[in-house]
């Protein structure tokens, strides 16, 4: 008899794994999937293009509800389908309308949910985030009737809203609460030249700003946002892109253990040795995660072995950072500001828009910053996780890959 | 409108004839050979294929200047001689002197000469000249009775054997050189030895090279006398019939060289080497001796020019074709100079102080009361006495001491302390025009008109091309215009430079004849030249007199000579060694020289980019040996320091250098480089008797420079640069080079460039910039409508990328993107060839060209180089190095 496996998730990390299971041990159980959003699998990350009217959602749909069926996996959707339990005694989970499932192995994908500020104001109509298709529709419709738009976060995610609310026809203002740009992605420099890039592109800006609280309309519609410096900035729509919290309530509430979100051993293994978790909602050695290119490597990792080969390790590699605006280049890995152990390469052409930064220690690549040209991304970033000497190359690293061949 | 002017080279003492097509609308002129010109036959050197480009207006002295302002002719003008005139009247006429010059005209040398020993009454008229042709003046005037060269550039074809002593003329005559080449070629029996420390170009049509010991020129031919005595190859019928003095000639030669193997160890040769010499000058008749300034830039410069003439005598071997002594000349009219009496020692025509009727003579003929009755001054003397106060006004025309003299920082000293110091010259900023008080803007090579003599006695006429620039005048008028300010109209109320020239060869033929003795420097049929005929002359080979009327190619066919008696004089030759020996602070011997395509001090050599490419910097070249021993690697940095002075060059190290010597270019100036003067440091030593300093041989001791920071910039403008210590400049096609050095490092390089390095550039730049920190590094560019302006390239050390393909982005009107993102790394994107350094200047052709050719094509000689690239089939003085390549 087939073990169960019981997936609390049906995002990208959660799915990834099972795609990966199929793959590796594809007889070994029979899965259940629940999922809060009535849609099969989508790239999440791709909602950007979405809202910039680049791509549809059909164009990014991962998986759609006959892939499920194909694969014999029972698949529960909606907001009553969402679980609400976990009982670890008896290996059951339940959702909102009392559907249950048993498991022999249990995996949390729960994922994470946007920061609210804690500011008054944060209730009104008009004030949402950016998470999810809802998200996206709601920002596509008061992008057709309102003029008005202020993201609040100067982050990745926060960007490519204001792109997309910009590309819709939408005046926007991004409030950031430091003087640079995808300041955990990029050095001040970089930051620098992403802003003037974006303001080209009519974003406005509002730097190292604090917002003291958001006013709504008798109707309890946001007009504006008050900063703590007194000033107000006219608003019809609210974007909240401050970051975004592990989702582990429903793990917390089953006694698994927790910090800062659900922790996993090496093996995506939480403290209940049935229960794994992968993704946004987990802790692994101190990490939290944001980006996608962990999760599938955690994926990969919490696959081997819940089909039982029980071989592989899951280590946090540097993780290259990309902004998803069409004809906006930047990239960064490692430890791109370095420290006083460190040295730094620069490269600037300022007209054409590039700048490049190398991180070195003890003669290895430990950080890297592109911005206008990351043909070398991935290169560097090779360079990097290998910890290739570069003593040799030094002088033309910064020039990249193709420059080596130079004679 | 275009037309064709024939005229001359204004470089090297070979004397080519040119033929320019000029434009006058434009200012431009296209350079050939004169076919015709019997020194070249239509060839011309890379110095001498560039002149077109030599003949902007930037940089030119447009007007006179007194004390630093623009003054008018006359004012300038009366300023000199109302100084003149008052210095003279207090202190007498030895207070004043005029230092000349090889590249002026003889005209020109002719009015200095006599303004100067005909009415001022000084003997203290001396000139350049007396830097590189003294010790040939000196020895001529020994041997012959009169200075001299006795034979002309057709016995290269007759001789048998050619003998090059102490000359690179593959790069300082390279005409003669090639013509010398192309008779080896087409008589490959022809006999060619080359005698010179150095291995140089000269030694790629050697059949043997002997490296002797520098300095030991004297010894070597004495122990040829001695040889040719033993091996009794002596003519005794020509030396008994037209010689004096063999005997003790001989003794002399048999006391310094008693055995072959005892030369072979004083010169530093191997004794079968040294045989093969003394066999072939034996068993050769038609044997020429080519000898330059390795010979004359010594000590005892007269007596190797001896030594070297007491062999011929003592075979015969003078005056019939394919043989003799041949002093190769430095500078286009040297011989001018000396035919006017431009050395302070001559009179005037070929007339000396020493002999009171030639002074009768030359002021009955020049009317004057005021002559000078004894010899002035020569250089090194010249320049102590005005350092001393001795001499209060100084007039220098057309050279540049502060940099070609010994001692040249004391030169500077005796400039600042001098009373008064007039300037003429061409170029607006030299080395010396800094420390005058009037500066006199003289008319250029390509404006001046007048007479220039080549090595081998031929008269050409030089001709202007282009109207003057700005208010500049020919030499001559300014001088005469001096003249009569002061006093002196009558003596010097000429309209134009053919009738001094009418002036000159009557003075020549002025009696001269065997009853009232006779000169060998005799051009009287010239004396009443018409200024049509004067315009037309073709080149002409003096003596041009009643007997010869149409020149004469050799003296002493006759065995008759200009002493006394009529005899040849052998002159009994005690060789000594240079006056400063290597001791234990200065080990090593500095040798100077010149380049292949640089003309003495640079002013107009520099100017034509491609002149620049060969060798672009003050180098020096030591022996690997050496360079190990003193931790020299190539391509670093070096000071030099000698006794006197120092200087900062590339090392180049080079087994064609021996083992103890160093070698130093002579051309470099403060105006192109900050430390690269090699005059600071040569010592102050000069010959007895021909008063010629010993250039070729300085101790000094060498160490590694060691900046913090070196570097360089090349920019579409000439930049003003303030923090570097070494720094040389450069200036290329479209752009300028300089390459930088520095001790102190700045704070930060970003500001440090933008306000001391590149402080002339344009405003709002497009700045595209590379920092490493750690490491040193720095480099930047601007970058202005998508064109180059500016690449800087700044190292801790000496790993700087090679200069050739950023330099090549200059011709660029805009940068491609993959050229401007390789742009800091120096090297070109991928499937972008990169030439190399320049090989062939006149072709521009690249080394990494000419490999890759070779390499690809399979080139096995020059010629099919030359075939497949053009490299080294106009000149020809890169051969050599395209051999090197194959």
């Amino acid at each position: 008899m087939k073990q169960r496996l019981v997936v609390i998730g049906n995002g990208m990390a959660g799915m990834r794994t099972v795609e990966e299971l199929l793959s590796a041990a594809p007889e070994k159980y029979d899965i259940t999937v629940f999922g809060t959003e009535p849609y099969g699998n989508y790239n999440r990350i791709m909602l950007s293009s979405v809202l910039c009217g680049e791509k549809t959602i059909e164009d990014i749909i991962i998986n759609d509800r006959q892939w499920y069926a194909d694969k014999g996996i029972c698949l529960y959707t909606g907001s009553e389908k969402s679980v609400v339990r976990i009982d670890r005694i008896t290996r059951k989970v339940y959702a909102q309308d009392g559907t249950s499932a048993t498991y022999d192995r249990l995996l949390i994908a729960t994922g994470s949910r946007p920061v609210i500020p804690a500011i008054s104001g944060n209730d009104l109509k008009g004030v949402i985030s950016f998470r999810d298709i809802v998200d996206v529709n709601r920002m596509l419709t008061y992008s057709k009737s309102h003029k008005k738009a202020v993201v609040l976060g100067g982050g990745l995610l926060g960007l490519e809203a204001a792109n997309g609310l910009a590309l819709r026809g939408m005046d926007v203002t991004v409030i950031h609460n430091n003087a640079v740009l995808l300041n955990r992605q990029m050095d001040p420099q970089a930051g620098k030249m992403l802003q003037k890039e974006l303001e080209q592109r009519r974003l406005k800006f509002k730097m190292a700003a604090k917002t003291q609280q958001l006013i709504g309309d008798k109707n309890g519609h946001i007009i504006a946002v008050r900063f703590e410096d007194g000033s107000e900035l006219a608003c019809d729509l609210f974007i909240m892109a401050i970051g975004v919290r592990p989702n582990m309530t429903l793990a917390q509430e089953a006694g698994i253990y927790c910090e800062r979100g659900i922790v996993v051993n090496d093996t995506l293994q939480s403290y209940d040795p049935s229960i794994y978790a992968v993704g946004e909602c987990i802790q692994h050695r101190g990490d939290t995660f944001g980006l996608v290119a962990p999760l599938f490597e955690q994926a990969k990792v919490c696959a081997n072995h819940l089909s039982a080969h029980g071989v592989a390790e899951y280590i946090t590699l540097p993780t290259a950072t990309k902004l998803k605006v069409t004809g906006i280049n930047l990239f960064s890995v490692g430890n791109f500001m370095g420290d006083e152990n460190c040295e730094s390469i620069h490269f600037t052409d300022v007209d054409l828009g590039i700048y490049k930064k190398l991180v070195i220690k003890a003669d290895k690549l430990i950080g890297a910053v592109l911005y206008g040209d990351t043909t070398d991304g991935s290169w560097y970033q090779e360079l990097l996780e290998k910890e290739v000497p570069v003593a040799e190359i030094r002088d033309r690293l910064i020039f990249g890959k193709a420059c080596l061949a130079s004679t | 409108m275009k037309n064709t002017i024939k005229t001359t080279c204004p470089y090297c003492g070979v004397g080519c004839g040119i033929s320019a097509l000029v434009s006058d609308k434009n200012h431009q002129v296209t350079i050939s050979g004169d076919p015709s010109h019997p020194a070249n036959f239509g060839r011309l050197c890379s110095k001498g294929s560039a002149l077109g480009e030599t003949v902007e207006l930037k940089g030119r002295l447009l007007n006179p200047q007194a004390y630093g302002r623009d003054t008018s002719w006359t004012e300038a003008l009366d300023l000199v001689a109302n100084s003149f005139i008052k210095i003279i009247e207090q202190y007498g006429p030895d207070a004043v002197a005029i230092y000349g010059s090889g590249q002026l005209l003889t005209e020109d040398y002719y009015v200095a000469n006599k303004l100067m020993k005909g009415f001022i009454g000084s003997g203290n008229m001396d000139t350049n000249s007396r830097l590189c042709m003294s010790s040939s003046v000196a020895g001529h005037k020994r041997a012959f009775g009169s200075d001299t060269v006795p034979g002309c550039y057709d016995d290269y074809e007759q001789a048998e054997m050619i003998i090059l002593i102490g000359s690179n003329a593959a790069w300082c005559h390279p005409v003669s050189f090639q013509r010398i080449r192309a008779a080896k070629e087409a008589n490959p029996t022809l006999k060619i030895v080359v005698i010179d420390p150095r291995r140089t170009s000269t030694c790629d049509i050697a059949d043997l090279h002997l490296s002797v010991a520098s300095g030991s020129d004297g010894i070597l031919f004495n122990g040829l006398l001695h040889y040719l005595h033993q091996e009794n190859i002596l003519n005794q019928t020509y030396i008994d019939a037209h010689t004096e003095g063999f005997s003790k000639a001989l003794n002399a030669a048999t006391n310094s060289s008693h055995s072959i193997e005892q030369v072979a160890a004083q010169c530093n040769l191997a004794v079968e080497d040294l045989n093969h010499f003394y066999q072939w000058f034996a068993s050769h008749e038609k044997v020429m001796s080519l000898y330059s300034q390795g010979i004359n830039q010594s000590s005892s410069g007269t007596d190797k020019v001896n030594a070297i003439i007491n062999c011929h005598l003592a075979t015969g071997r003078i005056g019939k074709p394919g043989m003799g002594p041949f002093s190769l000349t430095g500078q286009p009219n040297a011989m001018g100079g000396r035919e006017v009496g431009g050395l302070a020692h001559q009179l005037a025509a070929h007339m000396d102080f020493s002999n009171t009727d030639d002074i009768d003579r030359v002021a009955r003929f020049w009317d004057t009361q005021t002559i000078a009755t004894k010899p002035g001054l020569a250089a090194v003397d010249l320049f102590d006495a005005i350092y001393d106060g001795k001499v209060k006004a100084v007039w220098i025309m057309g050279t540049n001491p502060v940099v070609s003299m010994p001692n040249a920082n004391k030169i500077i000293q005796a400039l600042q302390r001098c009373d008064f110091v007039v300037v003429s010259d061409c170029i607006a900023n030299t080395d010396t025009t800094a420390l005058a008080h009037v500066l006199l803007p003289a008319q250029g090579w390509s404006e001046k008109d007048g007479t220039i003599t080549n090595s081998e006695r031929c008269i050409s006429r030089q001709r202007a091309l282009f109207s003057p620039a700005g208010s500049a005048k020919p030499d001559w008028w300014i001088i005469t215009q001096v003249a009569r300010r002061m006093g002196f109209e009558k003596a010097f109320h000429y309209q134009n430079a053919s009738e001094i020239f009418c002036e000159h060869a009557a003075l020549s033929g002025f009696e001269n004849n065997t009853d009232q003795g006779l000169r060998d420097f005799d051009i009287s049929a010239f004396a009443k030249i018409s200024q049509q005929d004067y315009d037309l002359l073709q080149p002409i080979q003096w003596p041009v007199n009643q007997a010869y009327p149409q020149g004469k190619a050799r003296f002493f066919d006759d065995g008759q000579f200009f002493t006394l008696s009529g005899k040849a004089q052998f002159i009994a030759i005690e060789p000594r060694l240079p006056v400063n020996l290597p001791d234990k602070n200065y080990p090593l011997i500095l040798n100077t020289g010149r380049l292949r395509d640089q003309w003495h001090t640079m002013t107009r050599t520099a100017i034509a980019a491609k002149l620049n490419q060969h060798k672009p910097e003050p180098f020096v070249e030591v022996n690997p040996v050496d360079a190990q021993h003193y931790g020299l690697p190539a391509n670093t940095l070096a000071v030099i320091e000698s006794s006197w002075g120092s200087m900062i060059a590339r090392v180049q190290v080079t087994d064609s250098q021996q083992q103890g010597n160093l070698f130093v270019p002579m051309h470099w100036t403060n105006q192109y480089a900050s430390q690269g003067r090699m005059g600071a440091l040569v010592n102050p030593v000069v010959d007895p008797v021909s008063k010629q300093p010993e250039s070729k041989h300085t101790p000094v001791r060498i160490k590694a420079y060691q900046p913090v920071w070196q570097g360089f910039i090349l920019s579409r403008r000439e930049l003003t640069i303030t923090e570097s210590e070494y720094q040389v400049k450069i200036k290329g096609e479209q752009f300028y080079r300089y390459e930088l050095a520095g001790v102190t490092l700045p704070e930060d390089w970003r500001s440090s460039v933008q306000k001391n390095l590149c402080s002339a550039t344009a405003e709002n730049p497009q700045w595209q910039e590379y920092q490493d920190s750690a490491k040193g590094n720095y480099r930047s560019a601007q970058i202005i409508n998508k064109q180059l302006e500016t690449v800087i390239f700044i190292a801790a050390d000496n790993t700087l990328p090679e200069r050739s393909w950023l330099t090549s982005l200059f011709a660029k009107t805009q940068l491609e993107i993959p050229e401007r993102m390789a742009l800091l790394t120096g090297r070109p994107p991928v499937g972008i060839p990169d030439v190399g350094t320049i090989v062939c200047a006149c072709f521009n052709v690249g080394e990494k060209t000419i490999q890759a050719a070779i390499k690809e094509k399979n080139l096995k000689t020059h010629q099919e180089v030359g075939i497949c690239l053009k490299a080294g089939t106009n000149c020809g003085s890169c051969v050599p190095e395209i051999k090197a390549l194959l």
